[in-house]
C-alpha cells in the first residue's frame, strides 16, 4: 500500500501528515497509559508489533498477477485500539521506507493514515461491534484483519486519486483500486487467516489479560477454572 | 475441532493461496508483467500522467541481494519477538500445570 517516495505532491504530503501526527501522538499517550496500568501488556503490544513487522513484509503473489503484502494491523488494532495500531504502524513504515526505500520519508504522513489509521480503526470497529453482537473472538478477528487490510488499500487508492484525479477522480479511483484493492482481496483473506492463528495462542495463554485490556470476554464458567490475576 | 488442527488448516489454506497464482500464471514472469509490486504498478499508473516524482529515496538497497536480505531481516526481528513471547507463556502455562 505504500505511495512510493515522491510521488505525492508536497501539498498533499504535507496534508496527510497533519491528520496522522495529531493521531500517532495520541497513540503514544495511550501506550503511555495502558503499560502504566497494565504492565504485563508490554508483551502483547510487542507481539502486536512483531506481527506487523512479518506480516508486512511477507510479498505474496495475488491473483491478479502482481505482488502485495499483508498489513498485520488488525491484531494491534483489536487489542489496543487505532490510535496504538498507529504507532505501530509508523514504526514498521518507517524501517522501509529508510531501509528497504519502500514508501517514503514524504509520503510517511499518507502511508500511516491509509495502514496505520483507518484500516486499524475499520479492524478495531468491525471487531468490537461483532463481539458485541454475540459473534465468537475468532470470526469477529478474522473480519477485523480482512477488512482492516482492505481498508488500507482502499484508503491508498482514494489517496491517489484525490491527489491524481485524471481525467476525472472517478476513473482514477478505479484504476487505483484495480492496482491496489483488486490485488489485496485473497492477500486481506490470508491475513485474516494468519491473524485467527495468532489469536488462538493469544487467547490460549493470555485470556486474563486480554480480557482485562478489554478485548475478550471471557463465560464465566471458565472463569472459576483457571486463576484470577491481580487487579493492581 | 481442536484450535491446533483449526490453526493447522488455517495455515494450509494460507499456503494455498500464496501458490494458487504460481500455478495459474506458471511460466510467466517479470519479463511478462507479472509478479512485480502493486506499489511500482501505481507508481507506473501516475508517471503516465507525465508526473514527475519530486523527491527519491536518500537511501536504496544497493542490489535485489541486499534488499532481501533487508526483507528477510525484517521477517525475522518480527518472528523472533512472537517466538519468544510465545514461547515463554507456553513454558509458563506448563510450569503452572505440573
Amino acid at each position: 500500500m505504500h505511495i512510493m517516495e515522491g510521488f505525492l505532491p508536497p501539498i498533499w504530503c504535507l496534508f496527510w501528515y497533519i491528520l496522522s501526527i495529531p493521531v500517532i501522538a495520541y497513540g503514544i499517550i495511550r501506550i503511555k497509559k495502558v503499560t502504566e496500568e497494565t504492565p504485563e501488556s508490554k508483551s502483547l503490544l510487542a507481539v502486536s508489533g512483531a506481527f506487523m513487522f512479518v506480516l508486512s513484509s511477507l510479498k505474496i503473489p495475488s491473483v491478479t498477477g502482481s505482488c502485495s503484502h499483508p498489513t498485520g494491523n488488525g491484531l494491534g488494532a483489536a487489542i489496543f485500539g487505532p490510535a496504538v495500531a498507529a504507532v505501530l504502524a509508523t514504526i514498521v513504515l518507517l524501517f522501509q521506507a529508510i531501509l528497504l526505500a519502500h514508501g517514503g520519508l514524504t509520503t510517511l504522513g499518507a502511508n500511516v493514515f491509509s495502514m496505520g489509521i483507518i484500516g486499524p480503526l475499520v479492524a478495531w470497529g468491525v471487531y468490537k461491534g461483532f463481539t458485541k453482537s454475540g459473534i465468537s473472538a475468532a470470526i469477529a478477528i478474522f473480519f477485523a484483519a480482512f477488512l482492516g487490510d482492505l481498508f488500507t488499500y482502499v484508503t491508498t487508492s482514494f489517496q491517489l486519486a484525490m491527489a491524481f484525479p485524471e481525467p476525472t477522480f472517478q476513473a482514477a479511483l478505479t484504476t487505483f483500486l484495480g492496482i491496489f484493492a483488486i490485488t489485496q482481496i485473497p492477500l486481506a483473506i490470508a491475513e485474516g487467516l494468519l491473524t485467527v492463528v495468532i489469536w488462538d495462542q493469544l487467547t490460549k495463554y493470555k485470556p486474563r489479560l486480554l480480557e482485562k485490556l478489554n478485548a475478550l470476554k471471557i463465560s464465566s464458567s471458565s472463569k472459576k477454572s483457571s486463576e484470577v490475576s491481580g487487579d493492581s | 475441532m481442536s484450535t491446533r488442527n483449526r490453526d493447522i488448516i488455517l495455515l494450509i489454506l494460507v499456503a494455498i493461496i500464496a501458490i494458487a497464482p504460481m500455478v495459474m500464471y506458471s511460466g510467466l514472469g517479470e519479463d511478462q508483467g507479472y509478479f512485480s509490486g502493486s506499489d511500482g504498478a501505481a507508481g507506473e499508473a501516475i508517471e503516465e500522467l507525465g508526473y514527475e516524482p519530486w523527491f527519491s529515496s536518500f537511501w536504496e538497497p544497493p542490489s535485489g541481494e541486499i534488499e532481501s536480505l533487508l526483507f528477510a531481516l525484517q521477517a525475522a526481528i518480527g518472528a523472533i519477538i512472537i517466538g519468544y513471547f510465545i514461547g515463554y507463556w507456553r513454558g509458563a502455562s506448563k510450569n503452572k500445570k505440573e
